[in-house]
């Protein structure tokens, strides 16, 4: 379960406060639903999509085994779409957010939760990341790593062409 | 062979700063041994039983002159004056410290090289045949294929966080030599019915616990496509690939668990949303690379003169006349050879070079040949552009370097991991039992005769020694605290890719080269004509052999 609603997170390079309460009970679905920007699991999502419908700054979270086909056809209800990586080793997220970018065409804020680490910055902003709620409080160098690389081979959603299409 | 330009060049660079910068974090205590595991893993280090071991890429066993000097030189450095050359057309350093791998990662940079995804739940070192590109039976060279997954692969942010690893070989001649069948992915170049160039796609092999041979999901791929396509197995096996047990987690495991049939549907939806993207290869880039690995300025040589000069010398001097016959293979161009360097040297690990013999190869391949040097997944160094003429010279070097002892092919050309004398998941010492093998297989006379057999050793079933798919293939196993071997017969990596048949129950290490010995006097004895040992046990199947060793 992510317990990840930091008072600060980083966001299209910069560190900005966090607005959004996450629920991070994956499969709660009777609760109490604050008021304010909230970032819902799928399931309550899915349960209670009418009361959710048309709140102001929704986001919903994925897990690691939560696919965003599950949502492809709600995008515009969101405001934040989440990713979470259980482990920071489990790669699925990856291919989620370059999913959701791509092959759904998602234009919001999308942002990682749990346990990943800064080393992984880098790569998930090419997959399509614009957002991190990282577990440090020292955003600042976690900054840097998001510059380890000038350049890179593959296409990736920051960059349409690979470097072989733009080798001089 | 790929020059890198500016940008290669600070990729890599950046790459090494990277890793200072994470060393120095571990070391301070700023991120976690867990944390740091994948980061290092993804630079080659291991941490071992003794030492921690580093893992340095040399893609697709091509190496210059010198990037060879260069790792002789590091090993002297920063290691006891030795590597070890591994199945995956690597090189590894047994006894680095820690603290001094960013030096040595930056030591690489600076001949173009590197340890990226050498290790890690990633794509790993795209192989190759090591005679690419100098095979007189290949379509084309694969390395401009091999250089385009390379980069594709490096750095690649979606699949840095797989399942687990990811093995891509690539092969384009009659013999696989890629051992293709039994990686994650093979990449087969063909001809298609149209008399096109095109790929041929196998997924889902491998070794380890549950060997498997690849099964074809695309028979005629346009090279065009050759990315995206690799990019939506990727992105079938990431999203889809077991990460509940690790020892079910490799792509093979998927394949099965889904069926050919369906794996194959689920790389086609995916590869739709991409193929025809900015990822398609334009001919351009495929030109530039081809333009890389174009041949060298070969001379015109007298092929008829260059054989009858060597058959002369080798009537009057047997011992070159061995080496000729088992160690040299035919080129494509006239009047040149492919010379093998044998790292398989009794009483030395079999893979293992010394910082000398490196400096060695190195200087013969840039007096006689085009300062090119090749790693084979048999664990031998090659010289692959050596004038016929010239090789009387050669074999005298090699000769007086331990690095012609004639048996290539043989039974002693033993492929083999380092075993529980350097690796912490071994079960069971490896390196002594080769030596054990070769010791009592030391009459070359008895090692010709029996012709070409591939005897494969493993210390654990992770199967770095590729037991599986050795014509002998012998496992280490733990029985209760006491290291046993286990055999299998009639495995084979060739085209005509098989897994080996367990013999029985496993046996003391004392009794390995006795249980050989067996072994091999079933094939002498029952063997038809020029029989090889692989077909005479096809053909007689494992009762004879089972029978003689448990009799």
């Amino acid at each position: 379960m992510p317990d990840i609603s930091p008072a600060e997170i980083i966001r299209d390079g910069q560190r900005v406060p966090n607005r959004h309460i996450l629920l991070g009970e994956r499969d709660a679905v009777d609760i109490e639903i604050p008021d304010g920007p909230l970032i819902v699991p799928l399931a309550l999502w899915q349960a209670r999509q009418a009361e959710l419908r048309g709140r102001a700054d929704l986001g919903v979270w994925l897990d690691s085994d939560q696919p965003p086909a599950a949502i492809a056809a709600d995008l515009e209800a969101f405001t934040v779409i989440a990713i979470n990586f259980p482990v920071f080793t489990d790669g699925r997220g990856f291919s989620y957010a370059r999913a959701l970018r791509k092959r759904h065409h998602y234009k919001g804020e999308l942002r990682a939760i749990g346990p990943f680490i800064r080393d992984q910055l880098f790569y998930m902003h090419r997959c399509g990341f614009n957002a991190y709620a990282l577990a440090t409080d020292d955003l600042d160098s976690a900054l840097q790593s998001l510059e380890v690389f000038s350049d890179a081979y593959q296409a990736s959603y920051d960059r349409a062409e690979p470097l072989f299409r733009r080798r001089g | 062979m790929y020059q890198y330009d500016a940008i290669d060049q600070r990729l890599i660079d950046e790459r090494v700063a990277q890793f200072r910068d994470q060393t120095h974090r571990f070391l301070t205590g700023a991120i976690t041994p867990e944390q740091f595991l994948p980061l290092r893993l993804q630079n080659g280090l291991y941490i071992q039983r003794l030492a921690p071991m580093l893992r340095i890429a040399i893609p697709y066993g091509t190496l210059s002159s010198r990037q060879l000097r260069k790792l002789a030189e590091i090993s002297r450095l920063f290691d006891k004056g030795y590597g070890h050359f591994t199945t995956r057309q690597n090189m590894q350093l047994n006894w680095p410290q820690l603290e001094d791998v960013p030096d040595i990662l930056a030591e690489l940079a600076s001949v173009e090289m590197h340890a990226i995804q050498t290790s890690g739940n990633c794509i790993r070192n795209t192989t190759a045949d090591q005679f690419a590109g100098v095979a007189a039976d290949e379509l084309e060279d694969p390395r401009p294929w091999c250089e385009i997954i390379r980069q594709w692969s490096t750095f690649h942010p979606e699949f840095a966080f797989l399942p687990r690893k990811f093995k891509i070989a690539v092969c384009a001649a009659r013999v696989d030599r890629a051992a293709t069948s039994v990686h994650d992915i093979g990449v087969e170049l063909v001809r298609n019915t149209a008399g096109e160039l095109a790929f041929r796609i196998l997924v889902g092999g491998g070794l380890g616990r549950t060997p498997q041979i690849g099964a074809e999901i695309c028979s005629d791929l346009p090279p065009r496509h050759l990315l995206t396509y690799l990019e939506a197995i990727l992105r079938v096996y990431n999203q889809h690939g077991r990460r509940d047990n690790k020892f079910k987690a490799r792509i093979k495991i998927l394949v099965k668990a889904m069926g050919v049939d369906d794996f194959r549907s689920a790389v086609e939806a995916e590869w739709a949303d991409i193929k025809d993207s900015a990822s398609t290869l334009t001919d351009a880039e495929i030109e530039r690379m081809k333009a890389f690995f174009a041949p060298p300025p070969y001379a015109s040589l007298d092929d008829a003169a260059a054989e009858s000069a060597l058959e002369r010398t080798a009537q009057s001097q047997p011992r070159f006349a061995r080496w000729l016959k088992h160690n040299v293979a035919a080129h494509k161009q006239p009047g040149y050879a492919i010379v093998t360097l044998s790292l398989k040297n009794t009483g030395h690990a079999p893979g293992d070079a010394t910082a000398e013999q490196m400096e060695v190869a190195a200087d013969l391949a840039d007096r006689y040949g085009f300062g090119e040097i090749r790693t084979s997944h048999y664990q031998n160094l090659i010289l692959p552009d050596i004038p016929k003429q010239d090789l009387y010279a050669v074999w005298q070097a090699l000769e007086a370097n331990g690095l012609a002892t004639p048996n290539v092919g043989s039974l002693n050309d033993i492929i083999c991991c380092p075993g529980g004398d350097y690796c912490s998941l071994a079960n069971a010492k490896s390196i002594p039992v080769a030596e054990a093998i070769q010791r009592r297989f030391d009459n070359l006379d008895y090692l010709h005769d029996l012709g070409p057999i591939e005897l494969n050793i493993s210390g654990c079933m992770n199967a770095c020694g590729h037991h599986h798919v050795g014509h002998i293939g012998i496992l280490g196993v733990d029985k209760k605290g006491q290291e046993f071997y286990q055999f299998t017969l009639g495995g084979s990596q060739a085209m005509d890719a098989s897994l080996g048949t367990i013999l029985g129950p496993a046996i003391a290490q004392e009794d390995v080269p006795d249980v050989v010995e067996k072994l091999l006097d079933v094939y002498l004895e029952q063997r038809q004509d020029e029989e090889t040992f692989l077909a005479t046990f096809r053909r007689i199947g494992l009762e004879p052999f089972k029978e003689r060793v448990y009799a």
